[in-house]
């Protein structure tokens, strides 16, 4: 008697839980839904439907300060997230697995520090650092920023992913002859992939999303898209930037498949006789 | 525009102590540059620091064209921000455009190279109600490059007509009882104490102690009316349905008429008592390196037509009278665009007070607590 009524019972959990989940995804997309439809929209507003018209994708694509910015920030935000991948992979190595070396606490708890601190204090702090050395506000110091916070956080998920790696893994390679760079190639990289890639992700978003530091470290002619867009508030905003926000989406939404794809194929590689 | 002022005050107060300690870099050579410039002349390619969309690019590629230099846009997003650029000094930027206030805080730091009025013969077409303006009396560093003001934003179900309202409806106690919990105000010390103020019939640059209690008490009588005290949202709110009116500065409230499509609904107007006007202005600030240019610019953009160009394509009133014979008598007639004769006499702008801004802080303190 007992086996239904709980079978009923988690029946029922399930059905809440697929229609919790349902109106999870409903509201997460339905803005984006709506910002991608009204992209495409005649009106001159952005909330009323003026019929399907390309308008504000040629709009977008003859503003010539609007691309520049775009291509600014897609600039720095590759750049920054390659570079504070690779450095930010190897500070994670370091913290997890050398387990006595000199200064590493203050190391650890230095590595924290960009994430806490306010991005205000921390874009004057660079905007100060970079006038100090007289090095000329550019591109470069843009991307110079933001490599210096993105570093902490691409290093922080791949320590999570370390810290859960079993140890014995990299000993047995080395108990079958693989040197330790073998052993890393073949053994330790792959299995932190999901979190290197992880980190790369977050660190490319935080680069595409900063108003902050960069407002304060940029230079003559590199203003980036969100800078843009918030000293737009002098203006009334049009649809040009849904069509804007639309090709972004676009562009996150094919790297983020394209790293699912690379995943999944680096997942395979290894037991390529599996069934 | 005011908007972003207390997230970019920490970003001030931390670029004031870095100014401090770095080297300063003095105006007054490029100011002796200054007056060397001649009309039209150009000593290399423009470094223009504004806001974003803020100036027709078909005037920016006539100004390419015309002088035969490069223009490097480059944009901000507060006047904190820009401050605290221009006071590390780390990146040339010939000219920029700074609101009101801040053209006193920069022309006080120093950070402001004193202008050629020699070199700019089309500021004569500036109209004269924009001269001796309190954040540059003398017109020495500041070319007004656009302006506008703050009034009350309201719904048509609570207010029939721009010309019929008064601050009454926010401070008299019998108007506004309607109106109660449906009211939005600024939350920025000076321009709820200038509200009050014009209410009284004070001036909103009152160092007047007595005055600013008056008002004071004013604003306690008026708190338990008002919704909120907000100076980012205040357009939504409206539009939103949240409040019926809203105190804030009319270039917010077009834009969200506009997006919202409901210019049948909503309304834009200065109270009868007057109201304070905002302008943003052009200035060459001490990371300049082509002043002459940047002197130029100034003349470019107070030539007539292109004066003109300009208001038609972002809809802010113009400074240049020469320019306002010229612009599209559909924005020239909007009284919410340019306030009427009478309207206009009745706006002032806001003044620094020195020490004296500490009292209104308190006030407000005092009000909103």
């Amino acid at each position: 008697m007992n086996v239904p009524t709980h079978a009923a019972a988690s029946r029922t959990t399930d059905r809440a839980l697929s229609v919790h989940g349902v109106a999870v995804f409903l509201f997460l997309y339905v803005p984006i839904l709506l910002l991608v439809v009204f992209s495409f929209s005649g009106a001159s507003n952005l909330s009323v439907w003026g019929g399907w018209s390309l308008r504000w994708y040629q709009k977008m694509f003859s503003n010539d300060p609007l691309l520049r910015s775009m291509r600014n920030s897609v600039v720095v935000a590759v750049v920054s997230t390659g570079i504070s991948t690779v450095l930010g992979t190897a500070a994670a190595l370091a913290l997890e697995r050398y387990r006595r070396w000199l200064g590493k606490r203050t190391f650890d708890a230095l590595l924290y520090l960009p994430v806490i601190i306010p991005d205000v204090t921390m874009g004057v702090m660079l905007l100060m650092w970079f006038t100090t050395i007289s090095w000329p506000l550019s591109l470069t110091t843009i991307i110079l920023s933001h490599i210096a916070f993105n570093i902490s956080f691409v290093a922080i998920v791949v320590r999570a992913r370390l810290a859960n790696l079993d140890p014995s893994l990299e000993e047995a390679a080395a108990d079958l002859y693989a040197d330790r760079w073998q052993a890393f190639r073949r053994v330790t990289l792959p299995l932190i992939m999901p979190g290197i890639v992880g980190g790369a992700l977050l660190a490319l978003t935080l680069s595409l999303d900063d108003v902050v530091i960069t407002s304060l470290v940029q230079g003559p002619g590199s203003t980036t898209l969100p800078v843009f867009v918030f000293g737009l508030i002098k203006r009334q905003v049009t649809p040009e930037i849904n069509a804007v926000s639309t090709v972004m989406l676009l562009a996150s939404m094919v790297l983020v498949f394209g790293s699912l794809a690379f995943q999944r194929d680096t997942k395979a590689e290894p037991s390529p006789e599996a069934p | 525009m005011h908007r972003i002022r207390s997230i970019g005050m920490l970003a001030l107060t931390v670029a004031l102590v870095a100014a401090a300690c770095s080297s300063g870099n003095s105006g007054s050579d490029l100011e002796s540059v200054a007056q060397g410039c001649e009309v039209d002349q150009v000593d290399g390619d423009l470094s223009l620091y504004n806001w974003s969309e803020y100036i027709d690019p078909d005037l920016v590629q006539k100004f390419r064209d015309t002088y035969g230099v490069d223009v490097v846009e480059t944009f901000y997003e507060s006047n904190e921000a820009m401050l605290a650029q221009v006071e590390a000094g780390g990146a040339t930027y010939d000219l920029i455009v700074p609101s009101d206030y801040m053209v006193d805080i920069m022309r006080q730091e120093g950070l402001l190279v004193k202008l050629n009025k020699d070199a700019i013969p089309n500021l004569a077409n500036l109209d004269p109600k924009f001269t001796g303006l309190p954040f540059d009396p003398d017109g020495e560093y500041s070319a007004p490059y656009q302006w506008g003001t703050t009034g009350i934003g309201f719904s048509y179900d609570v207010v029939d007509d721009a010309a019929d309202l008064t601050w009454g409806l926010i401070f008299d106690p019998e108007m506004s009882a309607p109106l109660t919990g449906r009211i939005s105000l600024l939350d920025d010390e000076r321009e709820v104490f200038a509200a009050a103020l014009k209410y009284l019939g004070y001036s909103v640059n009152t160092t007047d102690q007595a005055q600013l209690d008056e008002a004071t008490a004013l604003l306690k009588a008026a708190k338990d009316r008002v919704a909120t005290f907000t100076s980012d949202s205040f357009e939504d709110l409206l539009v939103s349905g949240e409040v019926d009116l809203a105190h804030g500065w009319n270039g917010d409230f077009f834009a969200a008429f506009d997006e919202a499509d409901a210019w049948e609904d909503y309304g834009y107007g200065i109270p009868k008592e007057g109201g304070v006007a905002w302008v943003d202005n052009m200035a060459i600030p001490t990371t300049a390196e082509a002043v002459c240019t940047a002197h130029t610019f100034i003349n470019f953009i107070f030539d007539a037509a292109n004066g003109a160009q300009l208001s038609e394509w972002n809809y802010y009133a113009s400074p240049n009278a020469k320019a306002n014979e010229l612009i599209d008598p559909e924005i020239l007639s909007d009284p919410a665009v340019y306030p009427t004769p009478e309207t206009f006499e009745k706006l002032e702008f806001l003044a620094d007070l020195g020490d004296f801004a500490t009292n209104y802080a308190d006030a407000f303190t005092e009000v909103k607590s």
